[in-house]
């Protein structure tokens, strides 16, 4: 089948929202190439669980496409209808399964050498639509807080040295009361600007006491999630003819129900959480890459007014010789492994947050937690400067909120 | 700036880091010498290619921020070397079917996953055929499962019974070890993209008792120093010295694997899979140099598969992946040590990490008649 055989009972499976929304711009999407339509079911197909910016963006979007002349549809999508796709891909259930089929318009996009084309049709039309329906700015500057090196005593190879650039690095912090002065402001914030999911508190390890306006999730509330993930995946393996893609794909179809996450308080969130999960390699194994993989995920799909991470300990990788002895213990920690994880992964926060709306006014803070030393980084902090000066996280937020 | 200019710039940062750390020349300003080069040929010629893999990006190598990552290669290996400061890949970003590209010069479409040969002849199979060599003549030293179909590729003009031999340390260890060991799956782990996952094994891969038989070695002193080990790397690397001894293959491959931890999203443990690499890459110019079938007749060369996603590029996670194809996971380096190669030289010009087989197939004196590349000039 291709979009233009699409009609609004092939989206009966969908849940409410995405099939009322699909059926609306049937006749929008018959004019679109499959390569460009599968992505956009994907995301239409979730919406029921989207976060509100995200769902706002992909229905202005919509409406964009709609409002477009035959003749504009065409020039803006024609480099997305010259790539080939096999018969194969045009047989694929792609209504009901986007997702399934988009990896494997990947695969096929790689195989066929058209991925560079493809990459770069979905960069111009990226840059159009964000020209002809600019993106909403938020109503206040953003703020992204990283709080690294739970559990280290002391380091002293330098930190931040990929964020020190792009703002100011202070070396004499007064740690004392650091975190809870960071859940505050945060906390302050999502009193002040109320929203759904606008302000998010991630934790690598066990979440400490915060505020309940602000959205949190952490790796220790997850613990029953991932255990159950595993299990799963352990077992699935063990199918015969079961292999990496078909695992991918089995872990891409999962619910909350099936992990036992309850979605009576809040499905969005609920889903968010499996998707974490599920889609983000190491999330289940090192707490580091869930803190950064869901910072990431969070910024891109709810685009927060305010995000604060903090990283944990995560487990140390054994050496294949302690894997060879008999031993049953727990895993233990690597803290400093953890710190250098963190580092960049506050980097990669810093670098998320930039990729939203308003970003010459957006702030960031970066902290070696319990520590001396912070990068601070904002539209009125000298770029790539140092400051012995005594200060303490008070002062520091005084300066970019 | 536009995707060329990316990869020229990489190039460039490249050659002025080690211009100027390690007092290398720029390849264009340099004056072939064939007299030298006559002299320094020996009879004999073996190749050594090992892939510094899975993908490591430019900032945690060459560039100035990630020297401190490759210490050894910088003071042992760069001075003594013919570098290419761009060597770009333009096949599939996939572990497998990109070292299977690497080792027929042809862009494999193969599944990345599957159990399945290369479609294009491979290096090891042009080797035997055109110089009438036996199977015992070419070694692959792989990462486990996943690459055991390396080595002999469906072609229907070569193929069947003209590959190389393949070990697979970690599947030998595995086969080595009791049952009933409770990490005993770990040291299976394939790839790190799907780290529970490993492929059944349908090839022509090493049997255990052939460790007795081949390389003198009993299962119980293998798995003795295996559990002096950290990482299946330095396995393949102790696999590849017993082999150079016992053996003396003219043509062995090692896939380095370790690096390829990055997907499980832990930057400290990708940068320790570079360093242990670049280590174990310094102690192979050693062993060449100590081994008497080796030393000064062995053309060593090392290049990644390729690199991995830039932080900057929205459709990945920075380190993680090698998802996006964009210059940064494209573009990579190669190094070439040996008799009559230039040594402390830069080549600035683009290659294509499909001249690889060709190139080989000048040193040792084959031709890859299907391959996609082209020879490398300054190094045959």
């Amino acid at each position: 089948m291709l979009p233009s055989d699409l009609k609004p009972e092939h989206f009966t499976s969908y849940p409410p929202r995405a099939r009322a929304l699909a059926s609306e711009y049937v006749a929008t999407l018959h004019d679109l190439p499959l390569s460009f339509v599968s992505g956009l079911l994907r995301q239409v197909i979730d919406c029921d669980y989207n976060f509100p910016a995200e769902r706002k963006a992909l229905e202005r979007e919509l409406k964009n496409l709609a409002g477009l002349s035959a003749d504009q549809r065409a020039q803006w999508i024609q480099p997305f209808a010259s790539i080939t796709l096999s018969s194969k891909l045009e047989r694929f259930d792609w209504v009901n399964s986007p997702a399934q089929f988009v990896e494997q318009l990947s695969a096929h996009l790689w195989t066929t050498h058209q991925l560079d084309a493809f990459r770069t049709a979905a960069t111009n039309y990226a840059d159009r639509l964000h020209s002809a329906v600019p993106p909403e700015q938020p109503i206040v500057p953003r703020l992204g807080i990283a709080i690294i090196g739970q559990g280290v005593d002391s380091y002293s190879t330098p930190l931040f040295r990929k964020l020190r650039p792009h703002g100011a690095y202070f070396s004499h912090v007064n740690p004392e009361n650091g975190l809870n002065v960071l859940l505050d402001v945060v906390a302050d914030r999502a009193r002040k600007h109320p929203g759904d999911y606008l302000h998010w508190y991630v934790d690598g390890g066990q979440a400490a006491e915060h505020d309940a306006a602000v959205t949190s999730l952490s790796y220790a509330q997850l613990e029953p999630v991932r255990t159950a993930l595993l299990q799963k995946m352990h077992s699935e393996i063990e199918k015969p003819g079961m292999g990496p893609e078909m695992l991918r794909t089995f872990m891409a179809q999962l619910r909350p129900s099936d992990l036992g996450v309850s979605t009576s308080v809040d499905a969005i969130l609920g889903r968010f959480q499996v998707r974490v999960l599920t889609e983000g390699s190491g999330t289940q194994i090192f707490s580091t890459s869930f803190a950064q993989w869901a910072a990431r995920e969070a910024l891109r799909r709810a685009e927060p007014l305010s995000l604060l991470a903090r990283f944990a300990p995560r487990q140390r990788q054994k050496p294949m010789s302690e894997l060879l002895a008999p031993s049953a213990d727990r895993p233990e920690l690597d803290p400093v492994g953890s710190l250098v994880d963190a580092d960049i992964g506050a980097y990669y926060n810093w670098i998320n947050q930039q990729r939203l709306p308003g970003a010459d006014k957006s702030a960031f803070l970066a902290w070696f937690e319990g520590h001396n030393v912070a990068v601070l980084i904002g539209p009125t902090v000298p770029r790539g400067t140092v400051s012995d000066a005594p200060t303490d996280m008070k002062q520091l937020l005084s300066w970019i909120v | 700036m536009r995707p060329l200019e990316v990869a020229a710039s990489i190039g460039r940062t490249r050659r002025d880091f080690l211009r100027e750390a390690a007092g290398v020349a720029l390849g264009t300003a340099v004056l072939r010498s064939p007299f030298a080069r006559a002299a320094s040929i020996a009879k004999n010629k073996k190749v050594i290619v090992i892939t510094f893999g899975g993908g490591a990006r430019d900032q945690e190598t060459f560039a100035p921020e990630g020297q401190e990552n490759v210490p050894n290669m910088l003071r042992d290996l760069i001075p003594r070397s013919t570098f290419f400061t761009q060597v770009v890949n333009r096949g599939i970003l996939g572990h497998y079917v990109a070292t299977a590209s690497l080792a027929t010069g042809a862009y494999e479409t193969i599944n990345n996953f599957a159990s399945l040969p290369p479609e294009n002849p491979t290096i090891f199979e042009y080797y035997r055929k055109d110089l009438k060599r036996p199977s015992s003549d070419t070694w692959v030293v792989a990462p486990s499962n996943g690459f055991n179909r390396i080595g002999e590729s469906s072609h229907r003009s070569y193929g069947l019974g003209l590959g190389a031999r393949v070990i697979l340390p970690k599947h030998l260890l595995a086969a080595a070890m009791s049952s009933g060991h409770t990490d005993y799956q770990h040291l299976l782990r394939d790839n790190y993209e799907t780290p529970y996952f490993t492929p059944e094994l349908s090839g022509r891969e090493f049997e255990l008792q052939q460790l007795e038989t081949l390389l003198k070695l009993s299962v119980d002193d293998f798995k003795g120093h295996a559990r002096t080990l950290s990482s299946p790397d330095e396995l393949s690397l102790y696999i590849a010295r017993q082999l150079m001894r016992q053996v003396a293959p003219s043509l062995l491959w090692i896939t380095m694997h370790d690096i390829d931890i990055a997907h499980a999203g832990t930057y400290s443990l990708y940068v320790e899979g570079i360093r242990r690499t670049d280590r174990l890459c310094a102690e192979m110019l050693k062993i060449i140099e100590s081994e008497p079938e080796y030393a000064g007749k062995t053309t060593l060369l090392i290049l990644p598969d390729f690199g991995r996603d830039a932080d900057d590029d929205p459709g990945g996670n920075g380190f993680q992946h090698h998802r996006t194809g964009d210059p940064l996971s494209r573009t990579t380096w190669l190094m070439a040590i040996g008799p009559g190669i230039r040594e402390g030289v830069v080549y600035d010009r683009a290659v294509d990490s499909t001249d690889l087989v060709p190139t080989i197939g000048s040193v040792l004196g084959f031709t890859a008649q299907f391959s996609q590349g082209r020879p490398i000039k300054e190094i045959v």
